[in-house]
C-alpha cells in the first residue's frame, strides 16, 4: 500500500507504494515529451492559464530550473519563490506560507524543503497540486522518474535489470525514491557504501541487497548510480576523509569494469569529481549524466501535465 | 458539612488489591467508613452518590506530568492542567522540573505545592531538579529541595549524559534517601533523531534514534545504582530490551523501579506514518514487538506504575514538519481509559491496572499507603469500565489538545472525581 503521504491523489509526494501500473503512464508521457522537446514542438497550451510556483526552501539551481522550463514549455505562468529558511525561523511557518499561496490561487506548487514530510504537510493545507521536489531524506520522486526514463531509453526496459546505487544511500532522498520505483518496476537493486552510510535498514525498503564493498556490489550490474557525498558527512564522523572515500567507494575505471560492458553510469548531480566519481568515468561514453538532466525536463512536464488534469479548478 | 454515601458501587482497595461491592462514607473531606454490599440504612445528613454499578478507587496518582507553569503558560497552566487531571480521575500529580525557571530552588517547590492546593482539584508534588537549571552540569541543592517538599529528583525529559556526574548524583541522593528519576535515553545516540530506527523511519527519511539508546543508558545506570546503593527510577520505559534489564536488576535485589506511559502499550511506530506530529513523542513510539513487551511487563510486575507523561504543547508547536515539531502528547484525560484497554484485551487484570495507577505510583512517591483507610483524605475516582467514548482533539478538558489518541474509541470512562470530598469533575451525559 502506498504511504498516505505519497498518495494524496492530485499530489506527487513520493513513490513509496506506487505500482508499475501507476508509474508507467508518467514514464510514457515523459518519453513523448522528450521527443517533443527535442523537436521544439512542445505544446504550449497544456498548462495555459495555470500558475506554477516553485517554492524552494533549499538552494537548488538544477531542479528549480528544470521545473521552471517544464512549466514554461507547457504554457504555465511560472513564479520562483526562494524562501530563506531564516525567515521561517523568524516566525514565518510553513502553514503561514500555505495560507499565502492559497490566497494567490496557484494551481501547481513545486516544493523543496530540508525537512522530510514538509511537502506532505503543505499538501493538506493548499488547494494546489503539490509536487515534492525533494524533502529532507524522504523522497525526490521526479529524480527517480527521470532516472528510470533514462535507463529505459537505453535498455528498453526496467524489468530484470540490476541497478547499483553507490555512496551516501542512507541520507539520500534520491536513493529512496529510486529504490521504490525500481523495485516496483521489477529491477533488482543493490546499494553499496560503508555501513555508516548504508545501514541494514535500507534493505527494508524493498527487495534490496546491501554491499559494503564496491568490488562485490558492482559485479555484472546493468546500471551504476553514484550519489553525491555531502562534505558534512566527514565532519559528522561518518567518513574519515574524501580521499579515503574515493579510494574505497569512488567509481573509477577499474571498478566500472566489474559491471557489464555496456553498463550505464548515472549521477543525480551536482558531482564531486574525485570523491564519488572519477572524472574520466563521469565523462566516458557510458555516462548518461547529461541525458538525465534532459530527461528531467521531460519528466517534470509529464508530472505537471498529469497532475493538473486531476485538479478540479476552484 | 453534608456527608457523602457512595453506594451501588464496587470498591477497589489498594490495601487488599481487591475489587468488591460495598458502600463508602465520606464526611468533612475524609473517609469515615466502609461497609459491605447489601448493607442497609442511611446515616443522617448524607447525600447519596449512586455509582450505577461503577468502580470507585482512590484518586489516580500520575507520577509524570509536565505543566507549562511557570514559564510556558501558553501551553498549559496549573488551572487548566488541574481540569484535565480531574477529568481523568487524577487527584495527585508529580510535576517535572523542566519549567522556566527550572524547579531548582526550595521556594519554587513550596510555590508549586501551594498552587496545587489552591486549585482545590489536584495535589501537586514537585520533582526537584537534579542539576541546576536541569542542564546536566552542576548538582542542585538536593537536600534543601527535599526539605522543601520535592518528592524525587530528575532533570525531567533530559538524561544525565555524563557517567561520572550521574554516579555522584546517585551517590549524593542516596545520602539523603532521595529517589532519582532518569529519562532513559543515551543523549548522544538520540541527538538529532525523532523516530525509532527501523524500516518506517528509513522510508520516511526521518532522523533516527536506535531503540538501543534506551537499553544502553539503563544498563549504565543500573550499574551505577549498584555502585552507589541509590534508589533509581526509570521514566516512560518503552523497549523490550530496557525492560529486560530492569527485570534482571530487580531480581538481583537492586532498588530499581520504572514506569511506562499509555502510548507505549497502546500505540506503535506506525502512528507516525504520514508524518503525524501528534504521534511524535519522546521517547519515540516503538516497534510492535516492543509494545507487546511493555504489555507483558505491565502484567509481570516489572513495571511499577503507569504515568500519563502528559506533555502539553500549543498547536503551533505541532504544526511543523515532523523533525521540527515538538515531542510529547497530552495524557491526563486519557490515562485511565487507555490503561483499561489492556484490561479489556486480557493483558492484565483490572486490579493490576488500578494498582499501577494508584498504589504503585503513590508508594514510589512516598505517599501514605492505605488511601481508603478511615481518616484518609477522600480523593476518589468513580468510573464505568464499559462506557465507550471517542477521544477528540479540540474537545479535551484543559488547554493542551495534542493527544496521540485523537480519534481513538476507548472503553472505560471517568464518571466523577472527588478531591478532599468535594466533587471536582462530573461527566456530562452523552
Amino acid at each position: 500500500m502506498a504511504d498516505a503521504a505519497a498518495s494524496h491523489g492530485r499530489h506527487l509526494l513520493g513513490l513509496a507504494g506506487m505500482t508499475a501500473a501507476e508509474i508507467t503512464p508518467f514514464l510514457d508521457l515523459a518519453a513523448s515529451y522528450a521527443l517533443l522537446s527535442r523537436s521544439r514542438t512542445a505544446p504550449r497550451d497544456a498548462l495555459r492559464g495555470r500558475t506554477l510556483i516553485n517554492l524552494f526552501f533549499e538552494d537548488s539551481t538544477r531542479t528549480r530550473t528544470s521545473f521552471e522550463l517544464a512549466g514554461k514549455r507547457l504554457g504555465a505562468d511560472v513564479i520562483n519563490m526562494t524562501v530563506a529558511t531564516s525567515s521561517v525561523n523568524k516566525g514565518e511557518t510553513l502553514l503561514d506560507t500555505a495560507a499565502t499561496l492559497n490566497a494567490m490561487r496557484c494551481d501547481l506548487l513545486v516544493v523543496r524543503h530540508a525537512q522530510s514530510g514538509a511537502p506532505a504537510l503543505l499538501s493538506r493545507k493548499v488547494e494546489a497540486c503539490v509536487v515534492n521536489a525533494g524533502d529532507g531524506m524522504h523522497e525526490h520522486p521526479t529524480q527517480a522518474l527521470l532516472d528510470a526514463l533514462t535507463i529505459r531509453r537505453h535498455a528498453g526496459k526496467l524489468d530484470g535489470l540490476t541497478v547499483a546505487i553507490c555512496g551516501d544511500v542512507g541520507h539520500s532522498r534520491v536513493a529512496r525514491s529510486n529504490i521504490h520505483l525500481l523495485t516496483a518496476m521489477g529491477s533488482k537493486v543493490r546499494v553499496i557504501g560503508p555501513p555508516t552510510l548504508v545501514s541494514g535498514a535500507i534493505a527494508s525498503l524493498g527487495n534490496v541487497e546491501v554491499f559494503h564493498s564496491m568490488e562485490d556490489g558492482l559485479r555484472d550490474v546493468d546500471v551504476v548510480m553514484t550519489l553525491r557525498l555531502q562534505r558534512e558527512r566527514m565532519g559528522a564522523g561518518l567518513v574519515p576523509s574524501a580521499r579515503e572515500f574515493f579510494r574505497f567507494y569512488g567509481l573509477d575505471r577499474r571498478r566500472l569494469a566489474l559491471a557489464k560492458p555496456d553498463a550505464l553510469v548515472m549521477h543525480p548531480g551536482p558531482m564531486n569529481r574525485g570523491v564519488e566519481i572519477a572524472s574520466d568515468v563521469a565523462d566516458s561514453v557510458q555516462s548518461v549524466i547529461q541525458e538525465q538532466v534532459e530527461m528531467g525536463v521531460a519528466v517534470r512536464m509529464a508530472v505537471l501535465d498529469r497532475l493538473s488534469r486531476l485538479r478540479v479548478p476552484a | 458539612m453534608t456527608g457523602l454515601l457512595f453506594e451501588n458501587i464496587r470498591i477497589f482497595d489498594p490495601a487488599t488489591g481487591q475489587v468488591a461491592p460495598g458502600r463508602l462514607l465520606v464526611r468533612d473531606g475524609l473517609i469515615v467508613g466502609r461497609d459491605s454490599a447489601g448493607a442497609e440504612g442511611k446515616p443522617e445528613d448524607v447525600d447519596i452518590i449512586d455509582g450505577d454499578g461503577g468502580i470507585l478507587s482512590p484518586g489516580l496518582v500520575d507520577m509524570r506530568v509536565a505543566i507549562g507553569e511557570p514559564g510556558f503558560e501558553y501551553r498549559e497552566t496549573i488551572a487548566s492542567c488541574a481540569r484535565a487531571a480531574a477529568a481523568g480521575g487524577v487527584t495527585t500529580i508529580a510535576v517535572l522540573p523542566n519549567s522556566r525557571p527550572a524547579i531548582d530552588e526550595p521556594s519554587l517547590v513550596r510555590l508549586l505545592r501551594t498552587r496545587g492546593d489552591e486549585t482545590g482539584i489536584v495535589s501537586i508534588l514537585p520533582y526537584g531538579a537534579l542539576t541546576k537549571g536541569c542542564d546536566g552540569e552542576e548538582m542542585a541543592e538536593i537536600a534543601m529541595l527535599r526539605e522543601a517538599g520535592a518528592v524525587a529528583f530528575t532533570d525531567g525529559n533530559r538524561a544525565i549524559a555524563d557517567t561520572k556526574r550521574m554516579r555522584l548524583l546517585l551517590s549524593y541522593a542516596h545520602g539523603v534517601d532521595a529517589m532519582v528519576v532518569q529519562h532513559p535515553e543515551d543523549p548522544s545516540l538520540a541527538r538529532g533523531g525523532c523516530a525509532s530506527a527501523g524500516a518506517l523511519a528509513t522510508r520516511l527519511g526521518l532522523p533516527q534514534i536506535p531503540a538501543a539508546a534506551e537499553a544502553i543508558l539503563i544498563a549504565r545506570d543500573i550499574r551505577l545504582a549498584e555502585m552507589t546503593g541509590a534508589r533509581l527510577h526509570f521514566g516512560h520505559v518503552s523497549t523490550a530490551e530496557g525492560l529486560e534489564l530492569i527485570r534482571h536488576a530487580k531480581a538481583r535485589g537492586l532498588k530499581i523501579t520504572c514506569d511506562t506511559a499509555p502510548p507505549y502499550f497502546a500505540l506503535n511506530e506506525q502512528e507516525i506514518t504520514d508524518f503525524r506530529t501528534y504521534a511524535k513523542l519522546s521517547p519515540p513510539l516503538r516497534s510492535e514487538t516492543d509494545r507487546v513487551a511493555v504489555c507483558a511487563a505491565l502484567a509481570d510486575g516489572t513495571i511499577d506504575a503507569v504515568a500519563s507523561d502528559h506533555t502539553p504543547w500549543d498547536a503551533d508547536d505541532k504544526r511543523l514538519p515532523f523533525a521540527q515539531a515538538a515531542a510529547g502528547g497530552t495524557g491526563l484525560a486519557t490515562l485511565l481509559s487507555v490503561t483499561l484497554e489492556r484490561v479489556h484485551a486480557g493483558d492484565i487484570p483490572l486490579e493490576r491496572a488500578l494498582h499501577l495507577l494508584t498504589d504503585g505510583p503513590a508508594r514510589l512517591l512516598g505517599l501514605s499507603g492505605d488511601r481508603l483507610a478511615t481518616g484518609a483524605s477522600a480523593d476518589l475516582c468513580l468510573f464505568d469500565p464499559d462506557l465507550v467514548w471517542t477521544v477528540t482533539s479540540g474537545q479535551l478538558p484543559g488547554r493542551a489538545q495534542n493527544t496521540p489518541f485523537d480519534g481513538r474509541l476507548l472503553r472505560g470512562a471517568v464518571i466523577g472525581t472527588w478531591k478532599n470530598g468535594a466533587r471536582v469533575f462530573e461527566r456530562s451525559p452523552s
